[in-house]
């Protein structure tokens, strides 16, 4: 087949045109949009933007504020805590689940069920669950315990841990359907290796299937944390920064003053830390996935 | 048969469209029980005047219904009319060209000579433009009581601030809270305005906060006025309730003592069916400097191509201010009218207070009217954070001043 190959730019030229509104789309909304944001957060813009560039003084002031550095802080405790949770219990529960048991679509379906719902649903939820006038705590001083104490959302020390909470439920059961169908590549033959070389269960898992799941927990682990940077839903419906800011997140502080703070100029500079940190988790994971697929 | 089915149709169809009202959408927030009987006032009158009220309420309150309307002003969809508060919170948007100037109503219904305090009108001026047609004031410097709780505790019922943090150990020995505080940021903020008013005084207010005098807000007088902050949190430490109302609630059902609140408060105790004077007492400005500030919310007008509905915004703006309107709607909102010439006999004990300080002259403009957004978001942060913590008195100042540093 020969010498009337095309070449450059006419190969696969039908390819190439269906392409174009895609392109065009990543192109202008989403490098545009986001180049734009940049752009303007080095000016003075309120209400709306206008082009008074005021150099790093957007930046310098975000860095400054108290209240954003508590919400990075937060983020931080947060999203370690959610990650190492998230996936320690979503591959013990996997791993239950591949034990060949009876029912396992069910527990599936019912592990699965609580990442159906909106964070919105699930931080109200857990909202009326942790409220000590209607929730556990009243629960279990009507029980006949009038000193019980459980009001983890109204201390400023234990409001991110509320947060977990409802976090974990709502996470875990996604986490665990990854892991079970990483649980699932392993091939037969690993199993019946180990048996016969006689090594105990628990040490297989550990030793031989994690490191061979490495795909699965990195993809996992950059799907976890994407979602931890633009966590917003469930802490608004939830409680809303409260108290005292001790909830408050990186999200809400963009939303906070471009909007009701009419300072575009601060938003867009908080937005662009954001982007930042997502393109730190980001980078390694892509060049790692598909860096390490091109040498391969 | 069949024509006579379309005539019909036809007829229902056209016959709403034939009259001369113009459909003008307004947008606002006011969506709790009172409020939502006051607007009804208001789409009542403008539509017996001939026009059609397009009811756009936003639930979640101000924070949230704001973004609302500017994005939809801005991004080109804009209503017929929206709700602000007093102050600058649409200065950009009337900057931008985007508010309608209404100048000639103003003009033609003498607002410079009914409007009291001639303040809000002011605000409404931009470049000797008017953009905005004043509602109603509502002030924030309320002190809320419970009577029942301080005569069950066998105290007579404080007269102001002062009584109040001295009655508080007594009453905690009750079993009761003294200070009922929702957790979110503005009504920290609100709190500590009152104090500043009423601790602080009104020279110092004034020295900060109009003529911006910073050393006055790092001095010995303001470290006072947070010292009082502070030691309001411990009254407040064990309330933990979010919104307003719901703080408000405690108050009434004797679960807590006192609530520092604005006048809007008293649409709570109203639907609860207490009585001002007897069953909870008011103390404006906490009793200790009876001044209010000006606070409340002015309608603005969006530009739209469409001359008709021009026409229409121009008859509401006008509405909006006539006699009938401000003593119908204020009455159910609680508020205070923006005219000094009508007749408000049928107000409540709390409301003459409010309207006698009015006419006294003993008002000072509301923080939104002073500061921008920015100032006001951000001095809301700190107070939400210095209410809900351990931060020292003497951090907070500093941090204060250098918030309304920002804003200079």
């Amino acid at each position: 087949m020969s010498a009337t190959k095309p070449v450059g730019i006419l190969r696969n030229i039908n390819a190439k045109i269906a392409a174009i509104p895609m392109v065009l789309t990543t192109l202008v909304v989403f490098v545009g949009g986001t180049i734009w944001t940049v752009v303007y957060s080095f000016t003075s813009s309120g209400l709306l933007p206008k082009l008074q560039f005021v150099g790093l003084a957007q930046y310098r002031r975000l860095w400054s504020a108290e209240i954003w550095n508590m919400a990075i802080h937060n983020l931080f405790f947060f999203g370690l805590m959610s990650m190492v949770f998230t996936i320690s219990i979503g591959f013990l529960l996997a791993v239950l689940m591949d034990q060949k048991i009876r029912f396992e679509d069910t527990f599936r379906t019912i592990m699965l069920y609580p990442f159906a719902l909106s964070f919105i649903v699930t931080g109200l939820v857990w909202q009326w669950i942790l409220d000590p006038m209607k929730g556990i705590q009243q629960v279990v001083r009507d029980l006949g315990f009038p000193n019980f104490t459980f009001d983890p959302l109204h201390d400023p020390q234990t409001v991110l841990y509320g947060l977990l909470i409802a976090g974990l439920w709502q996470g875990t059961g996604f986490t665990m359907c990854l892991m079970l169908a990483g649980l699932r590549t392993i091939d037969d033959d690993i199993w019946k290796a180990v048996r016969v070389d006689g090594i105990p269960r628990w040490k297989t898992y550990l030793f031989v299937v994690v490191p061979m799941m490495r795909p699965v927990f990195i993809t996992t682990l950059v799907l976890v944390a994407a979602g931890i940077i633009k966590l917003y839903d469930l802490v608004m419906a939830q409680t809303q920064g409260n108290p005292g800011n001790a909830s408050q997140m990186p999200a809400m502080y963009v939303y906070k003053y471009m909007f009701q703070a009419q300072n575009l100029g601060q938003g867009f500079a908080a937005s662009t830390m954001m982007l930042l940190s997502v393109l730190i988790v980001l980078i390694p994971w892509a060049y790692l996935e598909f860096g390490g697929k091109k040498r391969g | 048969m069949k024509t006579l089915k379309i005539a019909a149709l036809l007829a229902t169809v056209a016959l709403p469209s034939a009259s001369f009202a113009t459909d003008l959408e307004v947008t606002h927030w006011w969506t709790s029980g009172g409020e939502a009987a006051a607007v009804a006032e208001l789409a009542k009158a403008f539509d017996a005047s001939g026009d059609h009220w397009v009811d756009g309420a936003i639930a979640g309150g101000g924070d949230t219904a704001r973004p609302v309307m500017i994005s939809r002003i801005t991004g080109g969809d804009p209503m017929g009319a929206t709700q602000f508060n007093h102050g600058q919170q649409a200065l950009e948007l009337v900057q931008a060209g985007l508010m309608l100037d209404i100048t000639d109503v103003a003009e033609a219904n003498h607002w410079k000579d009914v409007v009291n305090p001639v303040s809000l009108l002011d605000g409404c001026t931009i470049d000797g433009k008017v953009y905005c047609a004043p509602l109603n004031i509502h002030s924030p410097e309320w002190l809320w009581l419970n009577n029942k709780v301080f005569e069950d505790a066998g105290l007579p019922v404080p007269k102001d601030w002062n009584e109040f943090v001295a009655d508080a150990p007594k009453i905690e020995a009750a079993g009761k809270i003294p200070l009922a505080l929702g957790r979110q940021p503005w009504q920290s903020n609100l709190a500590f305005g009152a104090l500043t008013i009423g601790v602080g005084g009104l020279d110092l207010w004034k020295k900060i906060n109009v003529s911006k005098d910073m050393d006055a807000a790092a001095g010995p007088d303001m470290a006072k006025v947070f010292q009082a902050a502070a030691d309001a949190r411990k009254l407040a430490a064990k309330s933990t309730v979010q919104d307003w109302n719901q703080a408000t609630n405690m108050v009434i059902t004797g679960e807590a003592a006192g609530q520092i609140m604005g006048d809007w408060a008293q649409g709570e105790f109203a639907v609860a069916g207490k009585v001002a004077g007897k069953d909870y007492t008011c103390l404006p400005g906490l009793g200790i400097n009876a001044y209010i500030s000006t606070g409340g919310d002015a309608f603005y007008f969006p530009k739209l191509a469409d001359k008709d509905k021009e026409a229409a915004q121009k008859r509401l703006a006008a509405l909006l201010l006539s006699p009938a309107v401000q003593v119908a709607f204020n009455l159910k909102k609680g508020s205070l009218p923006v005219r000094g010439d009508i007749d408000m006999s049928a107000a409540n004990d709390c409301m003459k207070k409010g309207l006698e300080i009015l006419k006294s002259g003993n008002i000072v403009p509301s923080g939104d009217q002073v500061w921008s957004p920015d100032v006001q978001t951000q001095l809301g942060d700190l107070q939400g954070q210095f209410w809900s913590t351990d931060m020292s008195p003497e951090d907070a100042q500093k941090r204060y001043v250098e918030i309304l540093k920002s804003g200079l």
